[in-house]
């Protein structure tokens, strides 16, 4: 390896899981790989996705299915992008107003209730309000509105998942809208949404500000669910293969060190600063300690494996995540199936590329590259068995 | 020009920018501009606007509301918008650069889009400078503030001339390969009380 370190810029959004990506600067990880890290702070997906495209970023914090939408094309350019490596699991949870939360209990939700009571309890309260909708004439009244950050998101397919399940037509019965994660609590407060679903710290901030509720975390939806990946173009893995080996083993540690609870005070500190996510470092520490408020006043709730930054295989890129993503976006219509699709999906995450990086480590790898994926509602994304287009 | 009116929506949250690039874009003899700083109720603006090509500040956050709005619009087979040309990565680049996002309505004659870009991004420059030149002359007049009062603690401190004072400043610069302000700013920190 030549002496001066090789310079690799990675975008980011102010969110709980660019932590290992931060840690792997701050901690020292990427120097003690021969890598200078800059950061570059984002505001939106498309920008970090059109700046990871024109090559003003090498690597960036992305969300998993964009990397899948734009390998595909759908939405936008045509350009193969991969994720070789996942910044952890989780984090994510869904929030409602605290009059939608009233009318929920009045159907029979509880504080830390299970997917599938609460979301009974929103099936019946919407029921209610098209009954008396109907009844009253009051046709054009909108229904209840639920944000999410962008349309090829883990937030927008784990809302809809949960919807449908329980009964509820996320396209007929609510309106889903895009709102990006620092305008959701004021939306919420200025009652344009009723309900929202994001990753941490913005959930916390709705119950510690007073607007909002946590329903449930998405983990209970969708256990060891994935969200974030490290996304970059397959060109620039394919020309700059020692570069981002020695990325991946950067962010390996930092995942492993951001996972350790003794590490915890100090980097809800790192993360609070004005320069990443810019939030109060306690409302980080409590995300990451798996231990939030649900409720305003209420005492923190346990919510185990809530977000997880390396153990059970968190940074392993899980073929059978890229394939459900794909699964979504025909469920819910963004895009016609096609079976020339599925290779370029399988293509899309990279277990291969992390196997390489990691192998100097001699850490204990994964051996497959799908699992069975499982939910709530007791079904099971089989990658071999439901995945034929 | 012999051409129909193009409608231009403008998404941008700061006015002055805003301002110049409306004023480009009548320069260029497109007239119908119409600008929103709110992305509240955008979708109804769109559809009631119907505009050939949208442009939004890439500051804004709200761009990933805009997204979505296409992907919408799109499933009721609405025009599809998209960010300028597929192929065009090096405009789609000059965009970025300059920190304007365009969304083009389908369907819209690839040269026009391409000079509309090309006279927003030339604007946005234009606006980027002024900020950056602005930004120089407030930190210059800054530095020249600090450095005043480290030299006025200087004279007082060590009874040195104000020459003398400069003389110390400038010799710790070069030692210490920092810029004169920044001396100054820690000799006013450490022994300068506030005023």
């Amino acid at each position: 390896m030549s002496s001066a370190p090789a310079k690799i810029t990675v975008g980011f959004i102010p969110l709980l899981d660019c932590a290992c990506i931060v840690a792997a600067l701050e901690q020292g990880f990427a120097r003690a790989e021969g890598l200078e890290l800059a950061l570059v702070r984002e505001t939106s997906w498309a920008n970090i996705r059109d700046r990871l495209i024109v090559g003003h970023f090498d690597a960036a914090h992305l969300l998993g299915p964009m990397a899948v939408a734009s390998t595909l094309g759908i939405g936008h350019l045509q350009v193969p992008l991969i994720a070789p490596f996942a910044l952890g699991l989780g984090g994510n949870a869904i929030t409602v107003s605290n009059a939608l939360w009233q009318e929920m209990r009045n159907e029979g939700a509880t504080l830390g209730g299970p997917p599938q009571m609460q979301g009974s309890a929103l099936a019946r309260v919407i029921r209610a309000r098209l009954r008396s909708m109907s009844r009253d004439g009051r046709g054009d009244e909108s229904p209840l509105t639920f944000g999410m950050v962008y349309p090829f998101s883990c937030h927008n397919y784990e809302l809809r998942y949960w919807l449908a399940a329980v009964g509820i037509d996320p396209d007929r019965d609510v309106r889903l809208v895009v709102i990006p994660p620092p305008f959701l609590v004021d939306a919420m407060r200025a009652g344009q949404i009723d309900g929202f679903c994001v990753g941490e710290p913005w959930n916390s901030v709705a119950v510690a500000a007073g607007v909002g509720t946590i329903v449930t975390p998405t983990t209970a939806i969708w256990p060891h669910s994935p969200e974030k990946v490290l996304g970059c173009r397959a060109s620039w893995a394919q020309e700059n293969a020692p570069k981002l080996d020695a990325l991946l083993r950067a962010l390996y540690r930092a995942a492993v060190w951001c996972d350790d609870p003794a590490n915890h005070a100090d980097l809800a500190h790192m993360l609070a600063a004005s320069r990443y996510i810019d939030a109060p470092a306690e409302l980080l520490h409590a995300a990451l300690a798996n231990a939030l408020p649900l409720a305003r006043d209420a005492a923190p709730a346990m919510l185990p494996d809530f977000f997880v930054s390396s153990r059970h295989a968190a940074t392993f890129p899980w073929v059978s995540h890229a394939m459900w993503f794909h699964a979504q976006m025909i469920r819910w219509g963004q895009i016609q199936p096609a079976p020339a699709h599925a290779l370029a999906v399988r293509n899309t995450y990279r277990p291969d590329i992390y196997r390489r990086a990691l192998a100097p480590l001699r850490v204990d790898v994964p051996a497959y590259d799908m699992k069975p994926e499982r939910f709530f509602d007791d079904s099971v994304f089989d990658p071999a068995a439901d995945y034929s287009l | 020009m012999g051409e129909p009116s193009l409608r231009i929506l403008l998404v941008d949250q700061n006015a002055a920018r805003a301002a110049i690039l409306e004023e480009g874009l009548r320069e260029a003899g497109l007239h119908d501009i119409t600008i929103v700083r709110e992305t509240q109720g955008l979708l109804r603006r769109i559809v009631d606007l119907d505009p050939d090509v949208i442009f939004i500040d890439l500051e804004n956050p709200n761009r990933d509301v805009l997204e979505q709005m296409f992907q919408v619009s799109r499933s009721v087979r609405r025009p599809i918008a998209m960010f300028v040309d597929h192929a065009d990565t090096e405009t789609i680049r000059a965009a970025i650069e300059s920190g304007v996002g365009a969304y083009v309505v389908d369907g819209l004659r690839k040269d026009l889009v391409k000079t509309i870009l090309d006279t927003a991004v030339g604007h946005f420059n234009t606006f980027n400078r002024m900020r950056d030149e602005l930004e120089r002359v407030h930190r210059q007049l800054e530095d020249r503030k600090l450095i005043e009062r480290a030299k006025g603690i200087l004279m007082k401190e060590r009874a040195l001339s104000e020459s003398d004072a400069y003389a110390v400043l400038r010799k710790a610069a070069m030692n210490e390969n920092r810029r004169i302000a920044d001396i100054a700013r820690s000799i006013v920190a450490t022994m300068g009380l506030p005023k």
